[in-house]
């Protein structure tokens, strides 16, 4: 299950704008201005399988971190990118792949983060006219439970 | 002269629908040119609720996810949690782990089966799959105590052995389970009705197919060879000898038919398994109060219905900060807008039929 060294890669493509830790080289932090082209050249490099979008409000600021993985061998690899708590945005994966469509708009309707260049960034699991993002550690429930 | 289209809505509450499903569709005549899947009325809030809950807590939870395949969520659920904490699970426990995962695919693929062509017009033949599920059922029960909402696995384990009882009963299913299996080919496959309805209806490319996040037999249906339990092994699915079905042409017909020969490759995990299983305990030592280190683990597991993940970030107490589930039915259906369009409004039951889809994961 070794992963060939996409750090060297990577590294050579963005600089500064990508960063890992040592004990996870499989990780990658990324700022959300280069993330397309992140996704994009891991695309080429085998990672045809986009598994998922997930995210996590860590109060000071959000994380979205997809997990990326191959058709053909076992590598996977997880990119993760910083978005400011105020107003989150990040670009959308949705010229890609087909499926980031429907991910993108649960972690929109659930945490309230806003992926531009989405074709239909509506809510998905909640109705239309609710209020509030559910996964966000602020959200209140209105019945008052906790 | 003047025409227009007609909009029919498809659920959310009919029976072809497979539980609370909304398909708003488009209608020239009787071919749809529009489509538009609406979800969410199952949504019950998994994720949030897993936040207030302990690390153990939430796997009753996971029962509710594909509730045709309780075993194989808790499965995924605590297999993240123990590669989190690193923990070992002992031999036994992942033999019985194993045994429980594979009677659970068998299970479901007889309801998906069933309900299947119980869709396309056979509504007495939905009962010859059923036979096995309930025999399978009976088994887990044995087992468990539970038919649906089993809540069995644990972190570092199972939560107890196999009873007496449990092996012979096993046998006697496994006995007479590829003569059942046989007879369901030849009452299915050849039928000309189920022919003129599953032929190359709903086509989906293997590059579509890819691009959409399918997982499970409804990518394999599209000739992509991609089976968790194969490429990227887990638990002790490399231990054992079984082939992975593949269709050709991705269309309603190869996903019946991968999903059926499925069943027979589970039946020969489980025979090879229940030759080895060892005797030992079935949990490991584990903290009295799981508190993972802080950090973060994602692991997806090969489910009946395709690759369930699970995503979770610990803040090193005892709640897990953040649950997120990668549900399989959720990403195969964001197809439907697509592959529907084209199709008759009766073909579109088939392929929505087809899917095997389970709303309780979907709307999570």
């Amino acid at each position: 299950m070794e992963n060939k060294n996409y750090q060297a890669l990577l590294k050579s493509k963005f600089g500064e704008n990508i960063s890992w830790s040592e004990d996870k080289p499989n990780q990658f932090y990324v700022n959300a201005e280069i993330l397309l082209d992140v996704l994009k050249t891991l695309k080429e490099e085998g990672f045809g399988f986009l598994a998922d979008i997930s995210s996590v409000d860590f109060k000071e600021y959000f994380e979205v971190v997809y997990q990326l993985f191959s058709f053909v061998n076992s590598e996977h690899l997880t990119i993760k990118v910083k978005l400011d708590h105020e107003n989150p945005a990040v670009i959308s994966a949705t010229s890609l792949w087909e499926t980031a469509n429907w991910l993108e708009r649960e972690v929109f309707d659930l945490m309230g983060i806003r992926f531009l260049n989405h074709p239909n960034l509506e809510r998905i699991l909640t109705w239309e006219g609710f209020e509030g993002h559910p996964l966000r550690k602020d959200f209140v429930w209105k019945s008052g439970r906790n | 002269m003047k025409t227009e289209t007609i909009t029919l809505n498809l659920g959310p509450q009919h029976p072809s629908t497979h539980g609370v499903l909304h398909v708003v569709i488009e209608l020239d005549g009787e071919t749809c040119v529009g489509s538009k899947t609406n979800i969410g009325y199952l949504h019950r809030g998994i994720e949030k609720l897993a936040e207030g809950k302990t690390y153990t807590q939430v796997i009753p939870y996971t029962d509710r996810l594909d509730y045709l395949a309780g075993i194989s969520n808790n499965l995924t659920y605590v297999q993240t949690v123990e590669k989190l904490m690193g923990i070992e699970v002992p031999e036994r426990a992942e033999y019985i782990r194993v045994i429980l995962a594979e009677l659970m695919r068998i299970a479901s693929h007889m309801v998906g089966i069933g309900i299947y062509i119980m869709d396309l017009g056979a509504v007495t033949a939905v009962f010859y799959p059923f036979i096995q599920r309930e025999k399978v059922l009976d088994l887990l029960s044995l087992v468990t105590g539970a038919r649906m909402t089993f809540n069995y696995m644990r972190i570092g384990g199972v939560a107890q052995d196999l009873p007496e009882e449990f092996f012979p009963a096993l046998e006697e299913f496994l006995a007479q389970f590829p003569k059942a299996i046989e007879e369901y080919h030849t009452l299915i496959d050849e039928n000309e009705i189920f022919l003129a309805r599953t032929k190359n209806i709903g086509v989906i490319s293997a590059e579509k197919a890819m691009s959409y996040g399918l997982t499970g037999p409804n990518l394999r249906a599209s000739g992509v060879n991609y089976d968790l339990r194969k490429v990227r092994p887990y638990s002790i699915y490399d231990r054992f000898d079984f082939d992975v079905p593949l269709g050709t042409n991705g269309d309603c017909f190869d996903r019946y038919l991968v999903r059926i020969q499925e069943v027979m490759e589970s039946y020969k995990i489980i025979k090879q398994a229940y030759k080895e299983i060892p005797e030992g305990p079935v949990m490991a030592k584990v903290p009295r109060v799981i508190k993972p280190p802080v950090g973060d683990v994602y692991h997806q597991t090969e489910n009946p219905k395709g690759i369930l993940g699970c995503y979770v970030v610990s803040d090193g107490s005892d709640k897990p900060y953040r649950v997120h589930f990668r549900r399989p039915s959720f990403n195969n259906i964001s197809i439907y807008d697509e592959i529907f369009i084209g199709h008759k409004v009766a073909d579109i039951v088939a392929i929505l039929a087809s899917f095997d889809i389970v709303l309780g994961e979907i709307d999570a």
